[in-house]
């Protein structure tokens, strides 16, 4: 069990070195919505949660992620690095001219991207989509969609929510990286989702509130998740954005800017020396 | 003037398709935004219920759920009326569908002014220039119940996304039974030598209408029956450009963006 601990609190620390190093080389992005995310979903990717063989992307009974967040795609890259459907070396290609790892995902273009994101609030519908064509084929194969807390705030979320608690998807699970603040302040000061476990009991889900920063917390949720049977499952993962480097946690909101060459410096030695 | 002789709207052949087709490829599925009397795939969810959901009357989950279940090799149907479907709709046709060019089939219904008594909030004048703005999309219009078979046919061999706008109203018979059409070749469904007018929907009927009369006044007229607003036929427009004295074109649509926009396109590059 450490080990696997171990290993995974690494795999962590890696997935950070690319989001901030991707970032600064391409001189933008959004690395600290990308940070916010980082220990459900590799929890998610290297916890045995997620069925997938990155040698057969398109495998039809695998399982399903979405980030719908796509402006955490530097994120979604480093998962999919580490897990070998892309290169590790490519990664700093993010954002350039003609490199398939564009500003939010394409599916077009990047093996284990399921869904062309950036348009926020999409997410979720598309993997009903992906739920019930497994309902009908009788698979076996579960749907992940990530999407933020001030993605939430878009209608096209709560059409989704209402379907998918009205059909019993118990094969979906939705984790919302709540880091508390969307591209100009606070969710709480703009259109708060408060009372949000409540939201979503009350639309047939059920709920699990965790530390989004806590490995153990994310493998409890997803075990638990993968247990209920008859709703949908949604993981409130509470996050801070920017999370393991100081001077983005400091900031609060430090949001689509990437770290300077001089601040890289430090955000390594950060993340290296791992979460406080 | 001949009385044209009347047949089923063009959305009920396309419920009669569906059906038809669903029988034969497992793989189609029907979603509808709780229009399914309307649209006409009724009859879809009465015989495949399994594999038919209506999402309720929320366009923008209508489509998602569409391109997931299209992303999971599904053919849907993804259907609606054609201005709720394509201006509701609008941004995730465009980054559900569009971008990942899925092989989704969006069927608008009740499209044009042809709704008549419903009123212009039902009515579809944006859909084709909406449609032909999205990268990889083929969108299509038939004529009359037996193009809307043939063509919804089309449409399922087709791998990649269309969008189709079926009409609300009885339309008028253009073609015989086992008429031979292929999305974007261009229909000439009459042959003429001084004027073309080029048309979809159920303007063709109304421009053969047209073309006899003038033919009674010594105007020769060819129709071109334009069912595929893109990818358009270039070549029927530049023909029509050299071949006739110009070229009018009738549609049920606002002229920006329309099948007007397109003909004006091609033949301006002719």
């Amino acid at each position: 069990m450490t080990t696997a601990t171990d290993d995974l609190e690494k795999t962590a620390r890696r997935i950070r070195r690319h989001i901030v190093e991707a970032t600064t080389a391409a001189a933008s992005g959004h690395p600290s919505s990308s940070l916010s995310g980082v220990e459900v979903a590799t929890t998610l990717f290297f916890g045995n949660v997620l069925k997938y063989d990155a040698k057969n992307p398109k495998d039809p009974d695998r399982d399903r992620f979405i980030l719908s967040k796509g402006h955490a795609a530097p994120l979604l890259y480093a998962l999919l690095a580490e897990a070998g459907y892309i290169d590790v070396a490519d990664l700093p290609s993010l954002r350039k001219f003609g490199s398939p790892l564009e500003g939010h995902p394409n599916y077009k273009r990047v093996p284990g991207v399921e869904a062309s994101t950036g348009s926020l609030g999409q997410g979720l519908s598309q993997g009903i989509g992906h739920a019930l064509a497994a309902r009908l084929d009788g698979k076996a194969f579960r749907v992940y969609v990530m999407q933020g807390d001030g993605e939430t705030q878009e209608g096209q979320v709560w059409e989704a929510l209402m379907f998918a608690g009205f059909h019993n998807l118990d094969n979906l699970t939705l984790i919302i990286d709540s880091n508390r603040f969307q591209q100009t302040g606070a969710v709480d000061e703009i259109l708060p989702l408060d009372p949000l476990p409540e939201k979503l009991t009350s639309f047939g889900w059920e709920v699990i509130e965790i530390d989004g920063h806590s490995l153990s917390e994310a493998a409890k949720a997803f075990a638990w998740a993968k247990g209920i049977s008859g709703s949908p499952q949604a993981i409130i993962a509470n996050t801070k954005k920017g999370r393991g480097v100081k001077y983005l946690e400091e900031q609060g909101n430090f949001h689509g800017k990437p770290l300077s060459r001089d601040d890289l410096v430090q955000a390594l030695v950060d993340i290296e020396a791992g979460l406080e | 003037m001949t009385e044209r002789k009347m047949g089923p709207a063009t959305r009920d052949a396309f419920g009669e398709a569906l059906l038809e087709l669903g029988a034969e490829n497992p793989l189609i599925v029907v979603v509808d935004g709780d229009v399914a009397e309307s649209t006409r795939t009724k009859k879809f969810f009465d015989k495949f219920p399994d594999r038919a959901w209506n999402t309720g009357i929320a366009e923008s989950n209508l489509v998602g759920i569409g391109a997931g279940l299209a992303a999971s090799g599904k053919i849907p149907v993804i259907a609606s009326f054609a201005c709720f479907l394509m201006c509701n709709a609008f941004d995730q046709i465009r980054m559900s569908i569009a971008f990942p060019g899925l092989n989704a089939k969006l069927v608008g219904s009740h499209g044009g002014i042809s709704p008549g008594e419903d009123g212009p909030s039902q009515m579809a004048v944006e859909d084709f220039a909406l449609a032909c703005s999205l990268g990889g999309f083929t969108v299509v219009v038939p004529a009359d119940a037996t193009s809307a078979k043939v063509l919804t046919r089309a449409m399922f061999e087709h791998v990649g996304p269309v969008y189709m706008r079926t009409g609300r109203p009885d339309a008028p018979v253009v073609y015989e039974e086992g008429a031979d059409l292929k999305l974007g070749r261009a229909s000439t469904v009459r042959d003429g030598t001084d004027l073309t007018i080029i048309a979809n929907g159920l303007m063709v009927a109304e421009a053969l209408d047209a073309a006899a009369e003038l033919e009674n006044q010594g105007t020769s007229v060819r129709v071109i029956d334009m069912h595929t607003v893109k990818p358009l036929d270039d070549d029927a427009v530049r023909r029509a450009a050299t071949e006739t004295k110009g070229i009018v074109v009738a549609e049920e649509h606002f002229s920006h963006g329309g099948l007007g926009a397109a003909v004006a396109m091609a033949a301006a590059s002719a």
